[in-house]
């Protein structure tokens, strides 16, 4: 989880839980569901080829040097760029707002 | 061909399409041209029952409707163009049993063009291995369409397919857009119909989201274009409406029981794709290639020239001497040779690269170089093209069409020709042999294969930096995607190789083989001709040397070699002289630069005859020849150390091969690309071989 400060009123420190896991935050081996928030930002091919909201998606390798990622999702084995990636949300499982 | 009905063959990559293919048509098939575009078309004849015939096609595999390279469009520019010799009666979609969700996508949006259209699930001898299994009858109702389940590779299914494919007629139409239409806008789309009340609604909807490929519609849909960002939105939303319907339709009629799935993909895959010994295999195989070219090819290359050599040889005994005579034994003939001595080296190269494209390597290969390669400006994808590049460039440039970011492709096509080809290999060997002493360094290499393999490294080194630097100067905007499908694993079909081994060696021995010979025959003429003292010259020289007591055969050659001097060729290369003066060189190797333009390995047999030397095969000859040669200036060795090195140089550098620049002007459809590589490729060239030249002598 990462977080960001967002300066708030008079001395209040606010912390608000953002969500950045995206298909190139997991672990090899490791599985998450294709979120359904933001999903225009899923490339048209890509959605074609089965990388659909909701859909669960396992990374199954990543190249020497960190870069393509090797997935699949609904059944389609696919390698993708990080960039692409990156831009794809994962549903957050463990929603947690905290304010502090 | 109108008493046969048109079938096109459509599907994903990777389902099997191409053997269904060959199943079908055997050897009855041809590749020609889509009207207008470079890619390939497939065709071949079958007969479907005792009264119907059938031409098929074999359209490029694609995910989607919606194109994204320049192959993929054609499946879209055929369906869309009613009018067009292509035009199916009916289609025949080709599924795999396995990636039967995302092959159904694309075949909704077939279907939704309303052509009869017969859905074959392919591989299904694999289904009792994946623990698949499909409730047919179903499928049929739920897509209104036929199902058939086929095994291209057992044979099983086909004529039952054959069946159904030759009467179109009784085939359903499942036409279902308007029940996406509905749940995206309702209003858009009426509002969309108006455009053309008469038209499908998918068909204009695809007129509009489609409107760079699909340049020739009529109607005016500039109101629908305003808004890019709520079109690709209801693409969006399509696709997910699609793939939806699709879900549903498969709860009902497709099992999967994972417990029986075999894991060989996965354990390959950790081998493949592994950091270190991905890599250590993939040099293996690459190794394999390079020995398999230049060692192995060699022998029929050996034959081939020897063939060819003969041949003029004899035709020049036994027909009378003349002009006709001439353009067969010294144009046609080494022409014709000059291709033909290429297809063991690209033949063999073809073999081995179908065997790792069908086997489903190659896509691992993508996925471990392309983070490298894209430093430099190029893609995963390059790697094929400058693999292909040591056998010839031109097959090369043409295999970049499966790139799809145009600036990845056009760097790749400008690059590749700096990769060391087959006809630069004669060139470096002579020379090699005159000015490198064959000796042994460090016990165990020899020098002189030290110099070629430096060589190499120096070309494809060439090929990187200059991607490099392309990356850095082309400012295009190139946003695409890179998607690759993984295929599983499988064993190639021969057969399939063989096909493609066939067809890609045609392609190039036409392609090519039209340039080169009809540049060798203009080279032909140029080194005939002249002007109108050149036809005395023959006489004088016999009068002056008369007196020399010189053998028939001495004579002969010397005036063969004055004769060079005279001709056209020869006055081009007096008028060269000066500006290849500074690389080292006179006007014969000026002559034999300029003639390297029909194919690099003419170089040889142009000093060959520059040098009056009788038995152009004999390499060994023209070896003692050269190595012979007096430079008049200095009284040295013409092919001293530093001259030898400024040739090489200038080879591996320069773009001397009319028959690239050619394709390329094709790829790219324009004359700007070769110009530009011309010419870059030309200044790199003269200046590296300068600074040899001037540094070493």
């Amino acid at each position: 989880m990462h977080f960001i400060r967002v300066p708030a009123l008079a001395g209040i420190v606010v912390l608000k839980s953002v969500s950045l896991n995206t298909i190139a935050s997991l672990k090899i081996g490791e599985s998450g569901i294709i979120s359904d928030e933001n999903k225009h930002s899923i490339p048209l091919k890509l959605l074609e080829m089965g990388c659909l909201p909701g859909v669960e998606v396992t990374l199954l390798q990543i190249a020497p040097l960190n870069d393509p990622m090797y997935i699949v999702v609904n059944g389609s084995h696919l390698a993708i760029r990080k960039e692409t990636a990156s831009k794809i949300k994962l549903m957050n499982l463990e929603t947690q707002d905290c304010e502090r | 061909m109108k008493d046969s009905i048109q079938v096109s063959l459509i599907g994903n990559p990777n389902t099997g399409k191409t053997s269904l293919f060959n199943r079908l048509t055997g050897l009855n098939q041809k590749v020609g041209n889509y009207p207008g575009i470079t890619v390939d078309k497939k065709q071949g004849t079958c007969k479907l029952t005792s009264e119907v015939k059938a031409v098929i096609t074999d359209l490029p595999g694609t995910y989607s409707i919606n194109p994204t390279s320049i192959d993929e469009s054609i499946v879209l520019k055929v369906l869309n163009n009613t009018k067009g010799e292509n035009y199916p009666d009916v289609i025949l979609f080709v599924a795999d049993v396995e990636n039967l969700k995302r092959n159904l996508l694309l075949f909704t949006q077939v279907q939704d063009l309303g052509v009869p259209t017969v859905l074959a699930i392919n591989m299904v001898d694999e289904m009792g291995k994946k623990g698949i299994s499909i409730d047919t009858e179903q499928l049929e109702k739920e897509l209104q369409t036929k199902v058939v389940l086929v095994s291209a590779k057992k044979n099983d299914g086909i004529s039952e397919m054959k069946e159904l494919l030759a009467n179109p007629a009784s085939l359903p139409l499942g036409y279902n857009f308007s029940s996406i239409t509905a749940k995206i806008n309702e209003q858009y789309f009426s509002e969309l119909q108006k455009v053309n009340p008469n038209a499908s609604l998918y068909e204009l909807w695809l007129s509009v989201t489609q409107k760079s490929f699909l340049t020739n519609s009529k109607e005016d849909f500039s109101s629908f274009l305003d808004d890019v960002t709520q079109l690709k939105k209801y693409q969006q939303k399509e696709t997910i409406y699609r793939y939806q319907r699709i879900n549903e339709i498969l709860k009902k009629t497709y099992t999967l029981d994972r417990s029986k799935a075999t894991d060989v993909r996965s354990r390959l895959d950790r081998i493949f794709t592994h950091k270190f010994f991905g890599y250590f295999i993939f040099f293996g195989i690459l190794l394999l290639i390079f020995q398999s070219i230049f060692d192995w090819a060699t022998v029929p290359m050996d034959y081939i020239d020897g063939v060819f050599g003969s041949l003029s040889e004899s035709l020049k005994a036994q027909l009378p001497e003349g002009m006709f005579t001439s353009l067969l034994t010294d144009g046609v003939i080494p022409g014709i040779g000059g291709v033909v001595i290429f297809i063991p080296q690209i033949a063999i190269l073809f073999f081995l690269i179908a065997i790792l494209e069908e086997s489903g390597y190659m896509s691992r290969v993508v996925f471990l170089m392309d983070k490298i390669m894209r430093r430099f400006g190029l893609s995963g994808k390059s790697v094929i093209p400058l693999i292909s590049g040591t056998a010839c460039a031109i097959p090369a440039i043409m295999a970049t069409r499966t790139i799809t970011s145009w600036k990845e492709r056009l760097i790749t096509i400008l690059v590749t020709p700096f990769t060391t080809c087959s006809a630069r290999l004669p060139v470096y060997a002579i020379l090699i042999a005159i000015i490198i002493p064959d000796k042994k360094v460090f016990g165990i290499f020899n020098l002189q294969g030290l110099t070629l393999l430096g060589l190499y490294v120096l070309g494809f080194s060439a090929a990187l930096i200059a991607a490099y630097v392309l990356n850095k100067v082309l400012k295009m905007k190139s946003k695409s995607l890179f998607v690759i499908e993984m295929p599983d694993y499988k064993i190639p079909s021969l057969k399939n190789v063989l096909f493609s081994v066939i067809e890609k060696t045609k392609s190039f021995v036409f392609d090519a083989g039209k340039i080169i010979l009809s540049i060798s025959i203009i080279l032909w003429f140029l080194a005939t001709h002249g002007p109108s003292s050149y036809y005395e010259v023959e006489e004088k020289v016999k009068t002056e040397l008369a007196s020399q007591n010189l053998s028939e055969q001495e004579l002969e050659q010397l005036i063969a070699s004055v004769k060079m001097e005279n001709s056209f060729i020869g006055i081009a290369g007096k008028t060269i002289e000066p500006v290849v003066k500074p690389m080292g060189y006179d006007w014969k190797l000026g002559i034999g630069l300029i003639a390297s333009f029909a194919a690099r390995e003419v170089f040889i047999g142009t000093l060959a005859t520059i040098y009056s030397i009788e038995g152009v095969e004999d390499e060994g000859t023209i070896k003692e020849r050269m190595q012979a040669e007096i430079n008049p200036d200095t009284g040295e060795k013409r092919f001293d150390f530093a001259t030898g090195m400024s040739l090489l140089i200038f080879y591996v550098f320069a773009m001397q091969c009319m028959a690239t620049l050619a394709v390329v002007k094709r790829e790219t459809k324009s004359w700007k690309w070769p110009v530009v590589q011309l010419v870059a490729m030309g200044i790199i060239a003269y200046s590296s071989a300068t600074l040899v030249y001037q540094f070493l002598s």
